[in-house]
């Protein structure tokens, strides 16, 4: 077994000074998704926020018909514009985001005390105009209950009959399971980092090693190859680890950074959930390095295998995928499968819920003998003169 | 000492050697001579154990290269075509990568390279990265990494590839002076002066079947002609390969 290891020493010393991969590895994952994170957060908290405070400005078309309701608006802070000539052609083309229409039937219909028809005109799939719409929303909700509640009372009826039902709301969600953009995204993220924290060393150590005309004299030398196979394979899974306690790290340092306060959102992540999640993504490595390494002793040249590293990608992401589709409640059977198994129990980690030991035992457990085996078919892949010899 | 007999190794359709024998003696340095794809490549990799071959037996020192695949490798030194060095590290880092490979000592390895320095003259390039490294210091080290373990046995595979006439003529010195120490070698080469210059005795490898086997002299009375040039036209049959 010292092959094994002389071989893992040399390709850990060699692509550390390797720039291109330490940017894989460092680089990628432990850096620029945090960043990535913070800035999106930022992006959407400060913006919201914005919307929200803005003065509301809304045109209103026949405003003469309800001058009680316009009065009641502006003493909310509303600044009541003049409406365009076409309201719907001015917000088809964008340029208001919302427009009142009080229709002229209006003055008999509320006369006679029928429903009054008040038009919102906006374009919903248009999602700037979310917040406008919702504020105009309710203050004319809140106008209508409150001249329902004065009609009641001048007809000497209780204005509680109103509401025959009152819902209250019970809320179990926990400040972390808030977090749902940092839930689906967490796995996500690490289970990219195992990929890409190794991947540019078991290219360079398998398909790099061809082309360079360096592979044949290697095997010259007195070592079986399934140990000089798994001595770069376990190089690359140490790296991708690396990259994994990285990136973890630098989430942990990154979340109080996040303007989660206003959100009303808690994510920062302890100790001992880091040390989960840490726990359950370690066989990932291993999987990864394994397929990986296959993948690029398959390949014939450093181009090609580059090339199917684009698919790698895919791969994490599909169960990921699915789960942001169609969120499933986990399930013990569940665990056995790579990637979905993971996707599940870090999300329960970052919910700050205790997760069953067996559980984690089933995913890791599974994921490791798959990933094993994988490792025994790169193993031998370089006992094929075909993959020795590309030429 | 080395014994091959009806040596046959097909990839897919292409039959690249044909039933090949010949001996290697120790302390003689054996040219195989051929123009390129006349199978001398592949016939040494059937030598080192990397490839198996379809028929015929390999002997070398009573180890068979199928069977004791890392005991043959133990014994041998090869230079093989692919040449390719790790940039990232030292020509010392290379060298001291293979004798780790062998299972060598930190201080056995450190002697042997200082050694190696010496007969090579690698001392002014022997600690600087390979990255950008001329081709004779490129095939210095390829040697040194080959040779870090002393093996008894040494294989060549066209080792003056690209060596302007100096790097070639220290090269020829150092094969020369493996000789005197006593080692056997084998040497895989298209080029005539090389073997005139070196050999001790000479196979002709065409097309993937021994042409000729024998010393310079017995190759000119064989083919009676006054050049070793013109003896092995003849004894190939064609000038085919003969300007790479």
């Amino acid at each position: 077994m010292s092959g094994l290891g002389t071989v893992y020493k040399k390709e850990v010393r060699e692509n550390l000074r390797d720039r291109r991969s330490l940017f894989n590895s460092v680089l990628l994952g432990p850096i620029l998704f945090p960043i990535l994170f913070i800035g999106l957060a930022y992006f959407t908290s400060s913006k919201q926020q914005e919307r929200a405070e803005q003065v509301l400005e809304v045109p209103v078309a026949g405003a003469e018909h309800a001058p009680n309701l316009i009065s009641f608006l502006e003493q909310q802070g509303v600044v009541i514009q003049t409406a365009p000539e076409d309201p719907l052609a001015a917000v088809s083309s964008q340029d208001v985001e919302i427009i009142i229409r009080i229709p002229e039937q209006f003055v008999e219909q509320w006369r006679t005390g029928k429903p009054a028809v008040v038009e919102l005109i906006a374009d919903p799939s248009r999602r700037e105009s979310d917040i406008p719409l919702q504020r105009v929303r309710g203050l004319l909700g809140a106008y209508a209950a409150q001249i329902g509640q004065l009609r009641l009372q001048l007809r000497g009826a209780a204005p509680a009959l109103q509401s025959p039902i009152m819902i209250r709301d019970v809320d179990l969600s926990t400040p972390q399971s808030r977090g749902m953009l940092v839930m689906i995204m967490l796995p996500y993220v690490l289970m990219i980092t195992a990929f890409t924290g190794g991947m540019h060393l078991a290219i360079d150590s398998t398909a790099g090693e061809k082309e360079r005309k360096s592979l044949e004299p290697l095997l010259i030398n007195p070592v079986p190859r399934w140990q000089i196979m798994l001595g770069k394979m376990s190089a690359t899974a140490t790296y991708a680890f690396a990259s994994l306690v990285l990136t973890l790290l630098a989430f942990r340092v990154a979340f109080p950074l996040l303007p989660t306060g206003a959100l009303g959102v808690d994510l920062s992540i302890g100790a001992e959930a880091l040390g989960g999640i840490l726990l359950t993504v370690a066989p990932v490595v291993v999987l990864a390095a394994a397929m990986l390494t296959t993948l690029a002793a398959l390949a014939k040249s450093l181009r090609e295998a580059q090339s199917y590293m684009g698919l790698v990608f895919m791969i994490p992401m599909i169960p990921s995928l699915i789960f942001m589709v169609n969120p499933m409640k986990p399930e013990t059977w569940m665990m056995a499968i790579p990637m979905f198994s993971q996707n599940l129990l870090i999300g329960e980690f970052v919910r700050g819920e205790s997760v069953s030991l067996h559980w984690l035992a089933i995913s890791m457990g599974s994921t490791l003998l798959i990933g094993l085996g994988f490792a025994a078919v790169a193993a031998n892949l370089f006992n094929r003169p075909r993959i020795v010899f590309s030429n | 000492m080395i014994k091959v007999s009806n040596l046959v190794k097909s990839f897919g359709d292409i039959k690249a050697v044909r039933g090949i024998s010949f001996e290697v003696r120790d302390g003689e340095i054996t040219g195989l001579l051929g123009p390129n794809g006349a199978g001398k490549t592949t016939t040494l990799r059937m030598l080192y154990s990397l490839l198996p071959p379809d028929e015929g037996e390999i002997c070398i020192d009573g180890l068979d290269p199928t069977r004791d695949a890392m005991a043959i490798k133990r014994t041998l030194g090869v230079v093989p075509d692919s040449r390719g060095l790790y940039v990232r590290m030292s020509a010392r880092e290379n060298i001291e990568y293979y004798g780790r490979l062998h299972g060598m000592s930190s201080g056995d390895i450190e002697a042997r390279i200082a050694e190696l320095v010496t007969t090579l003259d690698m001392r002014d390039f022997i600690d600087r990265r390979t990255e950008g490294f001329s081709q004779g210091q490129r095939v210095k080290v390829a040697i040194a990494r080959a040779m870090v373990h002393n093996p008894q046995t040494v294989l060549l595979d066209e080792p003056s590839n690209g060596l302007d006439v100096m790097s070639t003529r220290a090269l020829r010195r150092y094969i020369l002076d493996l000789k005197e120490r006593g080692h056997s070698i084998v040497l895989s080469t298209h080029i005539m002066q090389e073997v005139a210059a070196l050999c001790d005795r000479i196979v002709i490898i065409a097309g993937g079947r021994i042409a000729a086997d024998g010393s310079a002299a017995e190759l000119l009375q064989q083919s009676g002609c006054s050049t070793l040039e013109d003896a092995f036209v003849s004894l190939i049959g064609s000038e085919e390969g003969l300007l790479a």
